[in-house]
Formats: C-alpha cells, sequence, structure tokens
C-alpha cells in the first residue's frame, strides 16, 4: 500500500515536472517574451528599449537556469542598477529581494504577477477561494441530479421513461457551456429577468441565488449529461448481472433488488467518471468566469495568458495540473475502496 | 396417493421479437414428487433454462407463457400475485446456478447475503439469523465459517462459491430446488465433491430438485427420473432405471452412442455421432422435431402431424414422443459402428527432456517496484510423442498443460530443459525465429469455436490466409481451390467459403478451425480442450473427423483435456498433469487400470459415468486446486491427497516425490510404497 | 427601414434552404428504400434516433456544401446602415432581408450562420480523423506489445491528458507561436501519422504480392505527398485547398488535445482482443506483429472506435467552438459559431438576435453527431 502511494507520488512529481518544463519553455519563446515586455513598456518600445528591458529583469539568463530558479533549486539573482552596480529588486511591487536566494515553487514562492503587479499567491488565492465555491456548487447541482437520473434509467433499460431521460441526457451533453450560457442568460436574464447575467457582483457582495444561479447550472447542465449516461450504463449492466436474478429470486421485491442490490455496484463506475470530471469542469469553469465576469481561477488564467504574466501562468498550470493528478489519484482510491474485488489485490 | 411438488402440464413458452413469435418451448410436460430429484437433459438452447425460469416467473420481459400450467404445491404459479410470488421465491423454491462468481453479489460480504434470505421470508433476530447462516455454512462443509461468512465472494474459490450459492438457496428449507447447470464451470474434482453434497443436503432436508444438465452422467448420478429435451419439447421421459437401461427415443440413443464409453476406445467401440444439427428455433420441421436427423426417419409417418408424448410402459412412468416406437427394434446394434485396426505409431516425433517454465510474476510498470515472483507453469517434464500417435494431456486449470503447447508452438520460450522436434531442438526458438516449414507442421486446434474465427472475415479467406502464409499454392486460384478440398475434408459444403464466422454454429467453425491447422500438412497437431465447449452430439462429430483425419495423415496429436472419457477413446498415451509436474505417464490401458498415482484415481472417480451397470469407488478430494503463485511443499498434491495418510512421517511435506518407473512406459511421482500401490483396486468395474 | 413578419421570415428561411432540403429528401428517401442492402447503415437508419441523426448532420453537411446559394449576403460584407438591424430588416440596395438579422459589424447573421457550417464541417472531422491515426498507430502498439512501449506511451499519453485543455491552446494557439516552428513542427508530426498507417497496414498484408503492395504504397504516398504539401506547407500544388497557418495551429492542437484520448481506447480495445484466440491462430501461423496488429485486431475494434469517433468529432467541435470563443485561432472576423457566439455574448444586454443562431447550430450539429453515436453503440450491442 505504501509501496503504491509513494509510486504515485513519484510519476505525479514527474508529471508535474514535466509538464511545468513545457510550460515554462512555452511562455518563454521570443515572441511571448516580446508580447511581455511590450506589455510591461510602453505602447511603442523601441526593439532595443524591449531588448534592454529583457535582459534587465534577467529573462535574456539561460533557460534551464531560470527554470531552476523558478523551481527553487537554482538561487534567484536580483537585478543590477545599471547606474550604481548595486544589487535591487527586480519587481518591487512584488517586494522582490535585493540579494540571491533560493525562492522557487519549493521554497514556497511562486513569483510575480507582472500583470496584476502582485505576488502570484496573493492573487491566486482568493481567485482559488472563489473557483473552489463554483466548481463546489456546481457539482453539488450537477452529480445528485445527473445519478439520479441514471438510475432512474437505467433501472428499467428500454422504458419510455428511459426513452425520455435518454434524449434529455444526449441533449444536455450536446449544449457547450458558451452555448447553454448564452441561451439560458437570454431567457432568464435578458427577457424573463429571473437571474442575472453577470456574476462580478457575487466577489464583492458574496452571492446569491440572483447572480449566481446561471455561472452554476451552465457548466452542471454540460456535464450532467454525460455522468447520467455513464451512469445509466452501468445500472443497466448491473441490472442484467446474474446476482440480481439471484437477488430477485431470493424474494425481492423490485424496489428492494434496486437499493440494496444494484446501486452500490451501479455506482462504481460513475465515481471515477465524477472524479475525472473536475480537470473537465476547470475548462468548464474558465468560459463560466469569462462569461460571467465571476473574479476566480479561469479569469486569471485568461488574464495571465492574453498578457503572458509568466509567474502566474506557470502557477496556474501547477494548479490545474495538480488538481488532475489529485483527482486521479482519489477515483483510483476510491474505486478501490468501493470495489471490493480491487481492495485486496 | 402422493401430489407432486411440481406439476407442470403442457406448457409453452414463446419469446417474441422484433419480427416474429418464436416458441422456445412447447408441450412440456413433467412432475417432481416430493424427495424426489428429477433430471432435465438437453443440449444446448433445448429450452431447459427457460423451463426453469418459466417456473420461477422469471422470464425476460419478451418470454411469454402462451398456453399449458405449471402447479406448484398444488398453486397455480400463473395465478399468483406479486406478493405472493414474492413469497414462494427463495423459500419454497429456490435456484442455483451455473456462474457461481456472477451469482453472488460482489460488493456484499457472503454473511450479509445468506441472512438476507432469512430477513425476507422469517421474523428473525440478526444474532438468530447469523447463527443459522453459519450453520448453514457449516452444513455445506466449508472450512473457517466464521471468516467465511465476512469475506466477500472473490476471496473465495469457485467451488466454495458454489456452496455458498447452495448454502443460500437451502437456508429457508425450499420445498424445491432448482440447479441449472450448477457444476459446469468448475473443474472435475471439484464437480464431483458439489455433486456429493447436493446428493448429502438432498437427502438430508428431504428437498425435491430439478437438476438441469448437458451430462447425461451427472444426472445418472443424482436423479431419480429424467426428461430429456430436444429443440422445445421433452423427447422421453421415466425413471433413470428405464430411460438408461432400456432407450425408447432415437435422441436420447443417439446421445448415449455419441458419447465414448470409459473401457473402450477409438478403435474398439467408435462412436456413433448425431447427424445435422439443432434446427434454428423458427425453422423447426413439420411433424417429429428431431426426423431430419434421425435414422429412423420415415416419410409420410414421421413429418405429418405433431407428434405427442406418449406412454409406453404398463406402469405409466416412461413416456416417449416418437411414432415409431413399437416398430423400432430398440436392441439393433448400430449400422456405423465397424470397428478399425490401431493405427501403428512410427518413430518418435518430439522427444521433451526436463522441459521448464518459469514466469517472472510483477507486473513491472515504468517504475517495477514489486517484487518479482516466480510462477513455475510446468516444472522438469519429460515425455516422447510418436508419429500418428495421440498423446493426451490431462489435469485441472492451473496445471501447466496450456502452458506446455505454448512453448511446443513457439508462443512461449522454455526457461530449462530440451524440446527436440524431429531433429531441431525448438524449446527456445520463438516463433518469429522458426521457418516457414517448422510453423506449419506444428499446428494447433483452439478450445473455444466462438473466438476461434476472425469475425471480420469470411470462412475461406481465412484459410486461403493461412495457405498464403505456408506458401502452399502456386496461385490465388490454386489456393482457393485448396480451400475448397480442405473444406471437403472437414465434410461442411463448398458454399460455406463466402460465409462469415457468425452465420456458422459452433460446431462448424470447430470444423473450420481443423480445416485450418490441417492446412500446411501438419506433422503435429496440438488440440487444446477442442471439445469442451461443444455439445455433446456436437463433440462426437468433431472427435470422429479429428481420428478420421489423423488417421489418414498419419499426423501426431497433443490432446489437451480435462474429459478423461474422451481422452480413453482418444489417446494412445497419456500425460497426467498437475500444478505443473506430470505426476504419471504411460498408455491409455496402465492410466486406466491400476496401480493409481492417487490423483488420477480422484479424477477417475470424478467422471460422471452415463452407463448405469457401471460400479464407481466414491474419492472425494477435499479442498481447492492451490494457486501456482504459492504451490505447497514437498509434492504438488499432499495438500489434498487422500492417500497422504499411508505414507511414513512427513516425507510428502517434505520431498518431491521422483518419477519412478512401474512397468514399461508406465510411471508416476508417488511415495507410496510399491505394496500399497499393489494392492489398489480399479475405481470403475 | 422595413421590416418582414415573423411568419414571413420563416417562410423565407424555408425558400433559402430548398436546395438543402431537396439534397436531403433525395438521401434519406434513397436510405429508407434500400435500408436492407445497406448494412450497418441501414439499421441505424432504421431506428429513431438513428434517422433524427443523419437527418441532423445530412441538413448541416448540404448546407456546407450549398452555403453560396443559401446565403443571401457575403458572411464578411458589412452593410453600415444594417448595424444591429433586428431579425427581418430589408436591405435598401438589394432589397434582400437579414432574415436573422445584423451583427455589431452589420453583417448578415443568418449567411455566417450559414457560412460558419464550412469551417466546422471541414475542421472537425479531419482534426478527429488525424488524431484517430495517431490514437491508433500509438494503441495498438501499446496495447500489444505492454511492458516498456506501453510504460512509455501511456505516460506520454497521461503527461497531455494531465494538461487543462483551455491552458493548452492557450499555449499553443496563441498568435506570437506562429512566428515559431512549433506549429509547422506539430502538424507535421499529426499529418505523417495517417501516412505510416497506411504504409504499414499495406505493407503487413500485401507483403505476398508485390505488385499489389508497390501499387497501393505508390497511392499512399501520393495522396500523403498531396496531404503534406497542402496542410504543412500550404503549398497545394494545384491550389484547391489554402490551409492557412492559424487553421493548421488548429489542427495540430486539436489532435493533440484528442489523442491521447483515442490512445487510451484503442489501447485497451487491443488488450482486450489479443487474448481471442484467432490473435493466438494468427501467432501460430507466424504472423508478423503488425499484420496481428492492423489486420486481425483493428477490424475487431472498429465497432466502438466509430461510435467513439462520432462522439469526437462533436467534441473537436465543441473544442473548436472554445477556441474561437476565446479567440484563439480564428482571425476575428472568421464566421465560425464559436467567434460568432463570442462576438454576440458581449453585447447580449442590448442585442440578443446575433447570439442565437451560431448557438443553436453549434447545439444542433453536436446532438445529430450524439445521437448517432448513440444509435450505433446500441447496434452494436445488439449483435
Amino acid at each position: 500500500m505504501l509501496a503504491f502511494f509513494l509510486r504515485r507520488l513519484g510519476v505525479m512529481a514527474l508529471t508535474m515536472l514535466c509538464l511545468t518544463f513545457v510550460v515554462f519553455y512555452l511562455v518563454n519563446l521570443e515572441p511571448n517574451l516580446r508580447k511581455l515586455a511590450i506589455s510591461q513598456t510602453e505602447m511603442h518600445a523601441s526593439d532595443e528599449h524591449i531588448e534592454s528591458w529583457l535582459t534587465r529583469n534577467g529573462y535574456r539568463r539561460p533557460f534551464l537556469e531560470r527554470y531552476a530558479a523558478w523551481i527553487g533549486v537554482w538561487p534567484k539573482k536580483p537585478n543590477i542598477d545599471a547606474e550604481t552596480g548595486k544589487q535591487v529588486s527586480r519587481f518591487t511591487y512584488c517586494e522582490e529581494p535585493s540579494v540571491v536566494v533560493y525562492a522557487g515553487v519549493i521554497e514556497g514562492d511562486f513569483g510575480c504577477s507582472t500583470k496584476f503587479k502582485t505576488k502570484v499567491a496573493e492573487k491566486l488565492l482568493p481567485a482559488l477561494r472563489a473557483t473552489g465555491l463554483l466548481m463546489f456548487w456546481v457539482m453539488a447541482t450537477m452529480v445528485p441530479v445527473a445519478l439520479f437520473l441514471g438510475i432512474l434509467s437505467g433501472m428499467r433499460e428500454g422504458s419510455k421513461l428511459d426513452r425520455a431521460l435518454s434524449v434529455v441526457s444526449i441533449v444536455t451533453t450536446s449544449t457547450p457551456e458558451y452555448v447553454s450560457g448564452v441561451v439560458l442568460t437570454i431567457i432568464f436574464g435578458t427577457w424573463l429577468g429571473w437571474l442575472n447575467g453577470s456574476a462580478a457582483s457575487a466577489t464583492g457582495d458574496g452571492i446569491t441565488f440572483y447572480n449566481f444561479t446561471l455561472p452554476v447550472i451552465t457548466p452542471a447542465i454540460y456535464g450532467m449529461g454525460y455522468i447520467a449516461r455513464m451512469t445509466r450504463a452501468s445500472m443497466v449492466e448491473v441490472m442484467t448481472a446474474q446476482y440480481i436474478r439471484t437477488a430477485r429470486l431470493k424474494g425481492l421485491g423490485f424496489y428492494a433488488v434496486v437499493l440494496k442490490h444494484a446501486l452500490r455496484n451501479a455506482l462504481i463506475a460513475p465515481f471515477t467518471v465524477i472524479m475525472l470530471q473536475f480537470p473537465w469542469l476547470l475548462t468548464g469553469v474558465v468560459i463560466v468566469e469569462v462569461m460571467f465576469r465571476y473574479q476566480g481561477f479561469g479569469l486569471a488564467l485568461v488574464d495571465a495568458a492574453g498578457n503572458n504574466d509568466i509567474d502566474l501562468m506557470l502557477s496556474c498550470s501547477l494548479v490545474s495540473v495538480l488538481l488532475v493528478l489529485v483527482t486521479q489519484l482519489i477515483s483510483d482510491v476510491g474505486y478501490a475502496f468501493l470495489n471490493p474485488r480491487i481492495r485486496v489485490q | 396417493m402422493v401430489e407432486p411438488i411440481l406439476d407442470i402440464r403442457n406448457l409453452s413458452i414463446s419469446f417474441s421479437t422484433r419480427a416474429v413469435e418464436i416458441p422456445a418451448v412447447m408441450d412440456f410436460s413433467c412432475q417432481v414428487m416430493p424427495g424426489e430429484a428429477m433430471g432435465l437433459v438437453g443440449e444446448s438452447g433445448c429450452g431447459k433454462s427457460t423451463v426453469a425460469l418459466a417456473i420461477l416467473r422469471d422470464l425476460a420481459r419478451i418470454g411469454r407463457i402462451t398456453s399449458g400450467s405449471i402447479h406448484f404445491n398444488g398453486r397455480d404459479m400463473a395465478k399468483l400475485s406479486e406478493h405472493e410470488l414474492r413469497q414462494i421465491r427463495g423459500s419454497e423454491i429456490a435456484m442455483v446456478y451455473q456462474e457461481p462468481m456472477a451469482s453472488l453479489n460482489p460488493t456484499m460480504k457472503i454473511g450479509q447475503q445468506l441472512t438476507e434470505v432469512l430477513f425476507i421470508h422469517e421474523r428473525v433476530t440478526k444474532e438468530q439469523a447469523y447463527a443459522r447462516a453459519l450453520d448453514m455454512v457449516k452444513a455445506v462443509k466449508l472450512p473457517d465459517p466464521e471468516r467465511i461468512m465476512g469475506s466477500y465472494p472473490h476471496q473465495l474459490s469457485g467451488g466454495q462459491q458454489q456452496r455458498i450459492v447452495i448454502a443460500m438457496a437451502l437456508l429457508a428449507k425450499p420445498k424445491l430446488l432448482i440447479l441449472d447447470e450448477p457444476t459446469t464451470a468448475l473443474d472435475v474434482t471439484v464437480e464431483a465433491g458439489i455433486v456429493e453434497l447436493v446428493k448429502e443436503l438432498g437427502k438430508e432436508f428431504g428437498t425435491s430438485m430439478l437438476f438441469i444438465s448437458h451430462n447425461l452422467g451427472l444426472i445418472l448420478e443424482t436423479c431419480d427420473r429424467v426428461t430429456v429435451m430436444y429443440s422445445g419439447e421433452a423427447v422421453e421421459s421415466g425413471p433413470i432405471r428405464d430411460v438408461f437401461g432400456s432407450v425408447r427415443h432415437p435422441y436420447t440413443q443417439g446421445l448415449f452412442r455419441s458419447m465414448p464409453l470409459l473401457g473402450t476406445n477409438r478403435n474398439s467401440r467408435p462412436i456413433i455421432p448425431i447427424p445435422g444439427q439443432l434446427p434454428l428455433p423458427h425453422e423447426r420441421p413439420k411433424g417429429c422435431h428431431f426426423g431430419p436427423r434421425c435414422s429412423h426417419f420415415v416419410d409420410g409417418v414421421c413429418n405429418v402431424s405433431t407428434v405427442a408424448m406418449r406412454s409406453i410402459d404398463e406402469a405409466n412412468t416412461h413416456h416417449s414422443r416418437c411414432m415409431r416406437v413399437e416398430e423400432i427394434d430398440w436392441h439393433a446394434p448400430p449400422e456405423a459402428a465397424t470397428q478399425t485396426e490401431a493405427t501403428g505409431a512410427g518413430p518418435v516425433l518430439l522427444n521433451v527432456k526436463g522441459l521448464k517454465k518459469y514466469y517472472k510474476a510483477a507486473a513491472s510498470e515504468f517504475f517495477g517496484g514489486r517484487e518479482a515472483r516466480t510462477v513455475k507453469a510446468v516444472e522438469e517434464v519429460s515425455f516422447t510423442a510418436r508419429e500418428a500417435e495421440t498423446l493426451a494431456i490431462v489435469g485441472e486449470s492451473g496445471c501447466g498443460k496450456s502452458t506446455l503447447a505454448k512453448v511446443l508452438l513457439g508462443l512461449e520460450t522454455a526457461t530449462d530443459g530440451t524440446a527436440r522436434y524431429d531433429d531441431t531442438d525448438i524449446q527456445s526458438d520463438p516463433i518469429e525465429r522458426r521457418d516457414t516449414k517448422l510453423i506449419a507442421s506444428i499446428q494447433m486446434i483452439f478450445q473455444n469455436p466462438f473466438d476461434t474465427l476472425n469475425p471480420s472475415y469470411s470462412v475461406g479467406s481465412q484459410i486461403i490466409r493461412t495457405l498464403e502464409r505456408f506458401g502452399i499454392g502456386a496461385s490465388r486460384e490454386e489456393r482457393s481451390e485448396m480451400m475448397l478440398n480442405l473444406l471437403d475434408l472437414v465434410k461442411l459444403p463448398r458454399a460455406f467459403a463466402t460465409r462469415m464466422p457468425r452465420q456458422l454454429s459452433g460446431g462448424q467453425k470447430q470444423r473450420i478451425g481443423v480445416a485450418r491447422a490441417f492446412a500446411g500438412h501438419p506433422r503435429m497437431i496440438i488440440a487444446d480442450e477442442p471439445m469442451s465447449a461443444l455439445d455433446v452430439s456436437v463433440q462426437a462429430a468433431i472427435t470422429e473427423l479429428l481420428t478420421t483425419i489423423q488417421r489418414q495423415s498419419r499426423t501426431t496429436m497433443v490432446l489437451i483435456s480435462h474429459d478423461l472419457s474422451l481422452v480413453r477413446y482418444m489417446a494412445d498415451r497419456i500425460i497426467v498433469m498437475y500444478l505443473g509436474h506430470i505426476v504419471e505417464q504411460g498408455t491409455a490401458e496402465q492410466i486406466f487400470a491400476p496401480p493409481y498415482h492417487p490423483y488420477t484415481e480422484a479424477l477417475l472417480s470424478a467422471i460422471p459415468l452415463a452407463n448405469s451397470l457401471a460400479k464407481k469407488r466414491k474419492i472425494v478430494l477435499e479442498g481447492e486446486i492451490p494457486s501456482a503463485l504459492s504451490p505447497p511443499s514437498g509434492c504438488p498434491f499432499q495438500t489434498r491427497c487422500h492417500m497422504k495418510s499411508k505414507v511414513s512421517g512427513s516425507l510428502c511435506e517434505q520431498v518431491v516425490p521422483p518419477m519412478r518407473e512401474l512397468k514399461e512406459g508406465h510411471a508416476m511421482k508417488c511415495h507410496l510404497p510399491t505394496e500399497i500401490l499393489d494392492q489398489m483396486t480399479p475405481v470403475i468395474s | 427601414m422595413e421590416f418582414m413578419s415573423p411568419f414571413a421570415i420563416v417562410l423565407r428561411v424555408l425558400i433559402q434552404f430548398i436546395p438543402v432540403s431537396m439534397a436531403m429528401a433525395v438521401l434519406l428517401t434513397v436510405s429508407l428504400l434500400f435500408k436492407r442492402r445497406l448494412g450497418l447503415y441501414g439499421f441505424i437508419i432504421e431506428t429513431g434516433t438513428g434517422f433524427a441523426g443523419v437527418s441532423i448532420l445530412s441538413f448541416w453537411l448540404f448546407t456546407a456544401i450549398f452555403a453560396a446559394s443559401v446565403a443571401p449576403f457575403d458572411p464578411l460584407g458589412q452593410i453600415v446602415s444594417m448595424k444591429d438591424a433586428l431579425p427581418g430588416a430589408i436591405e435598401a440596395n438589394s432589397g434582400l432581408p437579414y432574415l436573422l438579422g445584423g451583427d455589431k459589424l452589420a453583417r448578415d447573421v443568418f449567411s455566417r450562420m450559414v457560412f460558419g457550417s464550412r469551417i466546422v464541417l471541414i475542421i472537425a472531422p479531419l482534426a478527429t480523423f488525424l488524431a484517430l491515426s495517431v490514437g491508433i498507430m500509438l494503441g495498438l502498439p501499446a496495447g500489444y506489445f505492454g511492458k516498456r512501449i506501453d510504460a512509455i506511451l501511456s505516460f506520454l499519453a497521461n503527461l497531455i491528458l494531465a494538461f487543462p485543455i483551455i491552458l493548452l491552446f492557450y499555449l499553443l494557439v496563441s498568435p506570437g507561436i506562429l512566428e515559431t516552428p512549433i506549429p509547422y513542427a506539430l502538424a507535421g508530426f499529426f499529418f505523417v501519422f495517417p501516412i505510416v498507417l497506411l504504409f504499414t497496414l499495406f505493407w503487413s498484408g500485401y507483403r505476398a504480392h508485390p505488385k499489389q503492395l508497390a501499387l497501393r504504397l505508390v497511392l499512399t504516398l501520393l495522396a500523403g505527398g498531396w496531404l503534406f504539401a497542402t496542410f504543412v506547407f500550404d503549398s497545394d500544388p494545384f491550389h484547391i485547398l489554402r490551409v492557412s497557418p492559424s487553421t493548421l495551429n488548429i489542427f495540430a492542437a486539436v489532435a493533440l488535445a484528442s489523442g491521447p484520448g483515442i490512445f487510451r481506447i484503442v489501447r485497451s480495445l487491443t488488450l482486450d482482443i489479443k487474448t481471442r484466440e484467432y490473435v493466438q491462430a494468427a501467432q501460430t501461423r507466424g504472423e508478423t506483429p503488425w499484420f496481428i496488429m492492423l489486420w486481425e485486431i483493428l477490424p475487431n475494434a472498429r465497432g466502438p472506435l466509430i461510435v467513439d469517433a462520432c462522439l469526437r468529432i462533436g467534441y473537436t467541435t465543441i473544442l473548436i467552438g472554445a477556441l474561437g470563443y476565446f479567440g484563439l485561432g480564428m482571425p476575428p472576423e472568421s464566421p465560425d459559431w464559436g467567434t460568432a457566439i463570442k462576438e454576440s455574448s458581449r453585447l447580449m444586454r442590448a442585442f440578443v438576435h446575433p447570439a442565437l443562431p451560431p448557438a443553436l447550430a453549434m447545439m444542433s450539429f453536436v446532438l445529430g453527431l450524439n445521437l448517432l453515436a448513440d444509435a450505433l453503440r446500441e447496434q452494436s450491442l445488439k449483435d
């Protein structure tokens, strides 16, 4: 068991290392660095100006050295003031040190956001909290409804209820967030006026039914059909299993069979699907946050990408990759926990 | 007069599909008396399982009883309300079926699944329920009942699971127990244990039984009366003694004649397969369903109108559905039974010496962490096979017989030892390194006919590809002609060349498998359980086909099987394997006569005999086959051996017995002293 | 400005779609008439979901084909007076109506929706096809050989799967990256796979017949070369197709995003099928591993793969829409549905009408694919 976890952690660390390296490489491509320099200097800066800004701020140091420094296994060097020759802080708004230190991710320093002119951690933590809240509500509405629909339609395969619910699920899986968001906003925001088409106020004033419903149900609808279909498939398979016949021939009634024997077995497969929905949800959340102007992780990511905010971008990828890997781990462990056949091995 | 517990009268069941309604069971009648065991025998698709499910009113949604009635204990099952039906299910009628693993809920502990039955049908406290369930687990003779109550199904072996299913069925003391092929998925020696248990418990609890099986031997061992089904109808029924002693329906007779009898072989008493094949449910012939396959068929008599079941003895117990019962001479010897000369064996073709195959059982991934364990699949095996000879390898699951075949075919390479084929050593040549000639000369017939042909290509093109691969035939036309000849060889119409595998029946697919294997004129054929997935009458046809082709081509055959009656019939020499070891080898006569290795003795005793005259010594093995991952110390068989007490000291636990030669060509691995071996009596007499 | 009545708008839309509906009518009638002889397709068209799916898809297919005659206006043309015009407004010069109104740049929403179908219908299936050949070419050996090959390929696939798609797109489909060789390298890498796949397929299957082999290899090479020249180097020797670097970039990114998923499916199918006895039979007659993978295993994996491909084209459509929605890859004036939704959703409080048509178009197209996939799955379960 311990060996299993250690191996998994090893693979996770390797994955993160590989992925951040790729991201680091891509954000440090010449056009991207120029984009950064332009957004940090004046609009019509000359080429020399851009070059000197990049050199001064350490973007011309060897690639691997900078990557190692970001990780924290190599010291970060401060800027050298051209006139005095003294070491000065690179980005003062982030209170970057003016001495040579190890200040990378493993030291807990995620760097400086050039776009928001603040430390990455200070920008990202509130954004993550906001997104966490959104994700929680999405899951809390999506999962129970999806499971219920899936169980209901898989219980009696081929019945009218099953067919009707299947059509509903197919329609929802065909409706990506940017479609349902638009349609729902038109109906409930513009025409009926019941709900707010923007969640901008949620950041300051707190969430309300009025400003938060649309951002929650938009991604929930898209994900729901998928989980419901998986649950249905799993339920259909379980209901034809021999042990369900055993239970029936023991003298159990239909609903007792469903609740006592089918349900637990039918929920094992969807559990994995649900856990793997988290990373999937991340894309939806980005769209929803952009669409409804909700100050969360997704909006931060889009802003960081739009301005090539290197450190913020790296941290965003770190967070997303971590989310993927952790949910995968939970899904595997949880699967083993739910399924006694796996547990013993 | 005693009322029957189960009384089925003129039952007909149909399944409605999109296009038509297909009758599955027609005019089926059968009575089960209290305390009696009724056997229901027939080949797949004859409707026997449908009858069982109809009794419990658990047909699939498309299935419907169209006429007739089922009375249980005097009550009409069709008139019961859902509620009443639930009360009867599990408490008065219980059922056990084929796949024990699938019949148990994988996420529920055994104890829970057992006590549930009591909670449904009786008012019991938790403690009472647990105590009764525990008693039942003890009654089905499972070791360590407390631990078993707390385990999940997958933690038990197949045999143990089936015992649990039986315990669950008997827990509420039902009046009728339906067993649908309860031992088909199990190994022979495990099967023998289950059969023994069912018989014992049936007597102990006085339960009536409906025992469904395709195996006439099993029915003979367990039942008092039997009903034979063919193509949706009961064709013959009566007391076991009558049906087995004086057959009165051509189909039943055909079944008996298509089974090899122990003590006979392919030369002394060739089996006679039933010609043709089971008609599809919507293509049944008019009149007698068996007509087209029957040698007593008379046009204008048998195919005129529906044949009724009628009584044929004074006691009104023996019934037959044959128009010509009175006219047929039931004692006439079968026409085709011509004895043949044994083909003399030629020079040694394959010589295996000290062959070993070990596997590393670590699933090493990107970061291989787990310690590597070795599985000793084949351990120090030596034998020879001669030209035109049939060598049988017998053993139950995990004995290493399939691994051995893979090494010979080049799909695996040996860890140690030599396998000399003709005059080349092939043990460490993987198939990529073998030349076409060698590959073509060692071919294989596979076990599962439904899996042996690629479903994406036509039958003919698959045979042509084989020819092409072996470089036989110069042009496409020539190969195509050869393919048609091969179809002739396996007695299939030439039109089959363009058919897709899914349009063929199991037996026909297996014939294609045979044609493909013989395409390259092989000198050695390895047949891995070639009949085990086929019905009795089809088995006979394939067996006959293989024997004929082998006789003509003087091919060496290595027959891998667990079916001792088949092995006795086909083989010249036999190797008995257990957990990777050859425990006994010798000629067929030597293996089937004392002295036996204790394992061979148990195997022989486990064969269900379909001969009411033969007497059998009963040896039921304890426990289960150990896993090849953790084989026992010393003699591999010592954990289950019934003769172990006759060996002094702890020799069996400590030392692997050496192979010792008893007679010319007869050798075994056993510590038993010669005096005891000499005292052994035949298992079957 | 004059307006048409809602009824007149509906009527006029139907009239515009006449070429499409006629083509659909022909296709569906022929399909239904000959369904007994059409194999799997015939069975599918018989079911309700299958018929609905085929209808929707053929609608969009014919719309894309006949776009020039269905759409009354140039999708990029701006007629200033029609800025934000409501549905049914009649353009004064031509006397033709903006059936579904005008957008904020005064373009005809209806024509843009019709032309938008072309972009989706070309990119989504083609990108899926690329991903499919990558997934097959790598998934087969991973499943068949296992061990080290499987470990490495699976790790790489998981690596890409662990990348949040949106981040991947921001990194790979940004305008700046077009100045680097990365998109071309990536696309070159992906476009090699169909060629390699066909080469291996023919090589392993026809080695005994040199003439047939040569013919097939030459054809593959010609088709592959044209594909490569057209897509990767944007220099179609016949000047039929033009593929801009930004479109190529989308191809590469989308194929990269869906390749690992297909890889995993192919791998698990291979793991399952390789235990079948007909695979063992092929091994015992000495077939090469690639013959077994491509000629014995792959044909029997086609059922689940076709279903997955269907679903994946839908998913790819959604991804392309998302790219448009984030303003990545597509030029800002592009009529594709994703870009159109983005453009219009910003002004949704003021004007609703430009947002709905592309949104509903997108949804119906994906719905058609999902319905077809569902019908296919049902049918393959029956066999």
